[in-house]
């Protein structure tokens, strides 16, 4: 029986400076929940009354042994099937940092939920089981976090006890991992041994591996380098909502105009001349007003509302952007796409297409590959992409698109397919470059 | 040289003020549901961050069980007129009068009541979106919640047919009837909420700080004595001093004996905490899957 009366205060507060966003991906019996449950279970994060509850479902469930899976698995059918459903999100804090997990569960399904919990994350753990070594799941999850391009990421090799702790079992799965990453896009990974389950090298370095001199995955985790993920470059601005105060009794606010938004790239300041698309105007920043007061300088990614020189048409959907990096804009697209609907994706559907603030018809006019998952080679031309396949496709909008490639800006280089009639938001879109940006003659078009 | 770095409470903030607009700029007629409680005391400054200086572009709405604690109503009401909000409360109490809302025979808590009475106060005014301040970090049913979580036209969640929600791409489509929850507090942790509450010194009701109190032990709590729950015969009555965590109904809310009397005792409390917030709510007790049943059935 915990007690409700609170502890004195005496642990000092500290105040973590940054959040880093992880996900945790493997397939079944990888035992993610596990390293999860042991990761909050040694950080000390575990409130008396959650253990308390992990103790009753013990009772019950368990056979009397404390099931750390318990603690990830929160819906009925979850504990009652063993197995994980849904993502879930956990928090935690070190006083060095503040974590968000996502932990994402690796059967049915698994490239809806991994695509949903690593599209934020700064960093990606994948579990490989010590004994299976890679499997094709290990390469999926790799190749999904390089497509979302995630800038680090953590090979876990789990269940070490079961190999008796052998640095050559270690050394070979490494080795099949740095056989094909080479063909994948990420710079940063890691390569940890541990066990879950008893807790070696997850909080508190196990004495099992003495030919291991890295960092423990808590360790790692509190000290990557999560150099900013934000685009500064190239101011953007996707309206999402136009402020006007309706019959202000405060004379000054009779003529605010205010667009509001979170900043999507870039840096704005007071003053500074930006281009109003697809309108292709040319506007002066006259204010950036928070309720915090005016200020004379914002960047990615706060929220802001803008107010412009010029009385000109913006709405919901339009983009402010700075003159000096301009972004694409074109009807006809290309792009990498998870597709995460039974319903095949097949060329001329249509589907509407959410992108920043805007939402617009789309329609496929062709499938240009699709990765194979065994070999991490792309097969031309497939007649069409089933649920959990990755691949690249054409598309047309019924209106242009003002947009980035992906890979210079998550924010403006994405987007979501959504299936008319039932509303199921059927894929994750990844813009390639565009071929041409919008025209600077456009630059001298200023009112 | 000038940092481009936002803190913790800053990148929550902007990733809820995102969230906010994006409400207003997708639904017809949104709500934001307002208890008075600490968490949607941060919604409404996120609210007025994301829409100041015009009003707010939907009215408040509160579900009245009757058994709130009188401090928090007389809270809710002077904040709505404060900021000029229009503020809407339904009664447990009329829902069960017009047969809306059915107690089970001796059922006294009316938690399991709120939940017909939110669905008709969402049919009367047609909202198509209700943002509320549930965090993830609450209980575990509520980990898997999305920020933008579908409802159908019985107001349930299903948690196995969840939309993926990807990068910060909110789809928010609806067909007639169905309805949308919106949490722009999910990422957020109860010490976050204490700390944004202190830097933006916001007010709260006067019971999340200490005060004298008669309380009575029952089920391994200490609840307060009031005309809803007058001690019963050998019960002993004791003033202590106390202050409450998380707030539920009257009956229901444990308190906690505590010396915390401003914002940063309580920070510094809760940093030593050993229970988590929702371990004085008997509410949240009654089984593991509490929460998820009642959210399944609509709850908030």
């Amino acid at each position: 029986m915990f007690t409700e009366e609170l502890m004195p205060p005496t642990a000092p507060v500290n105040v973590p400076v940054d959040i880093l966003r992880f996900n945790t991906c493997g397939s079944v019996d990888d035992g993610k929940s596990t390293l999860i449950g042991r990761l909050l279970y040694d950080s000390k994060s575990l409130m008396e009354d959650q253990l308390e509850a992990l103790e009753r479902s013990a009772d019950i469930t368990g056979g009397g042994q404390i099931n750390l899976a318990n603690l990830t698995d929160g819906l009925r059918a979850e504990r009652e099937q063993g197995i994980t459903i849904d993502v879930a999100y956990r928090y935690f804090a070190t006083p060095r940092r503040k974590f968000i997990i996502a932990d994402t569960p690796g059967h049915v399904q698994y490239t809806r939920n991994m695509v949903t919990g690593a599209s934020t994350a700064n960093l990606s753990i994948v579990l490989v089981d010590a004994r299976a070594g890679v499997i094709e799941q290990s390469r999926r999850h790799t190749a999904i976090a390089s497509l979302l391009r995630i800038p680090h990421l953590v090979v876990a090799v789990n269940k070490m006890d079961l190999v008796g702790w052998s640095e050559q079992r270690f050394l070979e799965i490494r080795a099949q991992f740095e056989e094909f990453l080479p063909r994948l896009d990420i710079k940063d990974v890691k390569f940890v041994p541990l066990s879950a389950l008893h807790g070696d090298n997850v909080v508190d370095p196990s004495p099992h591996t003495p030919w291991y001199s890295g960092p423990t995955l808590l360790g790692h985790l509190e000290s990557v380098h999560i150099a900013s993920d934000w685009n500064l470059q190239g101011f953007r601005l996707p309206v999402q909502w136009v402020n006007r105060p309706n019959n202000p009794t405060d004379p000054k606010l009779h003529d605010f105009r205010g667009f509001s938004g979170q900043i999507a790239g870039g840096i704005v300041r007071t003053g500074q001349k930006v281009l109003v698309l697809p309108a292709g105007v040319v506007t002066t920043v006259r204010e950036i007003w928070t309720y915090d007061g005016a200020v004379e300088e914002a960047f990615c990614p706060q929220s802001v509302t803008l107010l412009l020189e010029h009385d000109i048409d913006v709405s919901r959907g339009s983009m402010l952007v700075g003159a000096d990096h301009l972004p694409g804009s074109s009807c006809e697209l290309q792009a990498e796409m998870c597709w995460m609907h039974p319903r095949p994706l097949q060329r001329g559907r249509k589907y509407l297409l959410k992108h920043t603030t805007h939402t617009v018809q789309a329609v496929v006019t062709g499938i240009a590959h699709k990765l194979n998952m065994g070999t991490l080679e792309a097969e031309p031309e497939p007649a069409e992409l089933g649920v959990n396949d990755i691949g690249q496709i054409r598309l047309r909008t019924a209106k242009p698109l003002v947009f980035d490639g992906y890979a210079v800006n998550r924010l403006t280089g994405s987007f979501i397919l959504i299936e008319p009639g039932t509303n199921a938001t059927v894929a994750a879109g990844m813009l390639l470059p565009p071929r041409e940006l919008v025209r600077s003659e456009n630059g001298d078009y200023a009112i | 040289m000038t940092s481009y770095h936002l803190d913790h409470l800053q990148h929550l903030e902007t990733e809820a003020i995102h969230i906010m607009r994006e409400v207003a700029g997708e639904f017809e007629r949104p709500a934001l549901l307002f208890s008075g409680g600490k968490d949607s005391i941060c919604l409404l400054r996120l609210a007025e961050k994301a829409f100041r200086p015009s009003d707010l572009p939907m009215p408040l709405l509160n579900v009245d069980t009757g058994h709130h604690f009188p401090e928090l109503n007389e809270f809710r009401d002077r904040r709505a007129r404060e900021l000029g909000a229009k503020l809407i409360v339904r009664r447990v109490e009329d829902a069960i009068a017009s047969g809306v809302a059915i107690p089970a025979p001796g059922e006294i808590s009316r938690n399991r009541l709120q939940i017909p009475t939110l669905l008709a106060a969402i049919e009367e005014y047609r909202f198509d979106c209700c943002i509320g301040g549930a965090r993830r970090d609450e209980e575990k049913s509520r980990a898997k919640e999305r920020f933008f979580s579908f409802r159908d036209s019985f107001g349930q969640w299903d948690p196995k047919t969840q939309r993926p929600e990807i990068w910060n791409l909110y789809n928010g489509r609806l067909n007639p009837g169905e309805n949308m929850r919106v949490f722009p507090l999910s990422n957020w942790t109860e010490m976050d909420v204490w700390e944004y509450i202190q830097r933006e010194r916001l007010e709260v009701p006067t019971i999340y700080f200490s005060h004298r109190r008669n309380c009575v032990r029952r089920g391994g709590q200490w609840l307060p004595v009031t005309d809803l729950l007058p001690p019963k015969p050998g019960e002993e009555v004791r003033e202590l001093v106390v202050r409450v965590r998380t707030i539920g109904d009257i009956i229901s809310t444990g308190l906690v004996v505590s010396p915390a009397a401003n914002v940063s005792d309580i920070i510094t409390e809760i940093a030593a905490a050993r229970v988590t917030e929702r371990g004085s709510r008997a509410d949240d007790k009654a089984s593991e899957a509490a929460m998820e049943d009642r959210k399944k059935a609509g709850y908030f």
